[in-house]
């Protein structure tokens, strides 16, 4: 009998049969297959707490929590998770704004992981430039490096005009400078950073100057939100991921004429919404990504 | 005639053949548009492909943005002064025009249509 398992496979496995092996890993089950340097982390968005309209989603107070459940229930622990903007749903009103900001803080404190990243996006910043999401999360952009991968958060959202902005763009300079050629580089941001579909504001205004930065780089992933579903691109040798919402989900760029939230099937509860898990091969600089339903079925 | 008169005169007649030109040239198409929160009015805007128009922008709430993607055609809208922008449509069809600047609650809806007929 097997002692351990490897986590991919583990992944598979899971994604077939869900909470048996899960449960069954809950013992502290190790990855033995994994390289030391290898690990795996957990990417949520767009969680829009705040948020009111029951056609579209008629659990919204209900959904951040159960995706909390869902990522405490993986059956291993991540190295980290990451939120990647829009915790809130807009408000012009600072103290709801604060309010909502407060709520979402204390309902993730709920995760397990306690090793958690957060990036702002329009709906929590733009009004304020990011002054009350700074007040609960601190800086809006920065890096950090784990197990070999450097990872780089970007605020393209606390300019309501959807800018980097020049002195962010400096900073991003001289980051990327201190990293080899062939450093593993993880960006995170909310809005994509290349031109996806600007006429339903799915772009960064200034996003092709971050993007010719991180050009020399040969080994560099974008992860990213906003847009409310999976989306895959590659802009020259560089990957860009969207990832799924856990409020509602949007049409396909440009598929219909205006972008209007997906309205709630009673049949199919949830669906489109989810998070990922993203398995990091460092070596290969290979980013596996697992979707995940909000509710294990 | 000394050679300031002739520069003077010189001058006169090229303000003169300048102003006639400018005159003759057909006036271009104004089309006002007011930004509120959190609409734009008029949302359609009807054009001609290949006829050139000036869309001009007011809003009395906050900042805001007119961007016509497929056009290549932005303005920031700021409260208190006119934001114009030259638009020479070079398609036919129906295209999007959105608010690019967070503007409030009801941001996400503010767009309208540019229709443009041959």
């Amino acid at each position: 009998m097997r002692q351990s398992i490897d986590r991919r496979e583990f992944l598979k496995l899971a994604g077939l049969g869900g909470a048996v092996f899960a449960s069954g890993l809950a013992g502290g089950a190790k990855f033995a297959g994994a390289a030391e340097s290898d690990f795996y982390f957990v990417q949520l968005s767009d969680t829009h707490w705040g948020f009111n309209g029951p056609v579209v989603n008629p659990d919204a107070g209900g959904t951040l929590p159960k995706a909390v459940a869902a990522v405490n229930s993986l059956g291993f622990e991540p190295d980290f998770i990451v939120f990647t903007g829009d915790l809130t749903h807009t408000t012009d009103d600072p103290k709801e704004r604060r309010r909502r900001l407060a709520e979402f803080r204390d309902i993730v404190k709920g995760l397990k992981n306690k090793n958690v990243r957060f990036l702002a996006g329009e709906h929590d910043a733009a009004l304020d430039n990011g002054q009350a999401w700074k007040e609960f999360f601190g800086p809006s952009y920065y890096s950090f490096d784990h197990k070999g991968v450097h990872f780089v958060a970007l605020d393209n959202v606390s300019d309501p005009a959807a800018r980097i902005g020049g002195e962010q763009l400096a900073w991003l300079k001289s980051d990327l400078a201190k990293q080899a050629a062939d450093a593993r580089i993880v960006v995170f941001a909310h809005r994509p950073l290349f031109d996806l579909y600007p006429q339903w504001d799915w772009a960064t205004r200034d996003g092709a100057q971050a993007i010719d930065l991180l050009m020399p780089h040969k080994n560099v992933t974008v992860f990213y939100g906003h847009i409310h579903q999976e989306h895959h691109q590659m802009t020259g040798h560089i990957a860009h991921h969207s990832a799924k919402s856990l409020i509602f989900p949007l049409p396909a760029p440009g598929s219909q004429p205006k972008r209007e939230p997906i309205r709630w099937d009673p049949a199919q509860p949830y669906k489109g919404l989810g998070f990922r898990g993203i398995d990091a091969e460092v070596q290969e600089a290979d980013y596996e990504i697992t979707e995940y339903p909000v509710k294990r079925a | 005639m000394n050679s300031q008169r002739r520069r003077l005169l010189a001058a006169g007649v090229a303000a003169v053949a300048f102003g006639a030109v400018a005159f003759a040239q057909p006036k271009e198409k104004v089309i006002r548009v007011t930004a509120r929160k959190w609409v734009f009015l008029p949302r359609e805007i009807r054009l001609k492909k290949g006829v050139p128009v000036v869309l001009e922008f007011v809003t009395a709430d906050v900042v805001m943005g007119f961007n016509a993607p497929d056009f290549k055609v932005r303005a920031d809208i700021i409260p208190g002064q006119v934001a114009r922008v030259r638009l020479v449509p070079d398609k036919t069809g129906t295209f999007v025009f959105l608010c690019d600047i967070f503007c409030g609650d009801g941001h996400e809806g503010m767009s309208g249509q540019i229709h443009v007929v041959a």
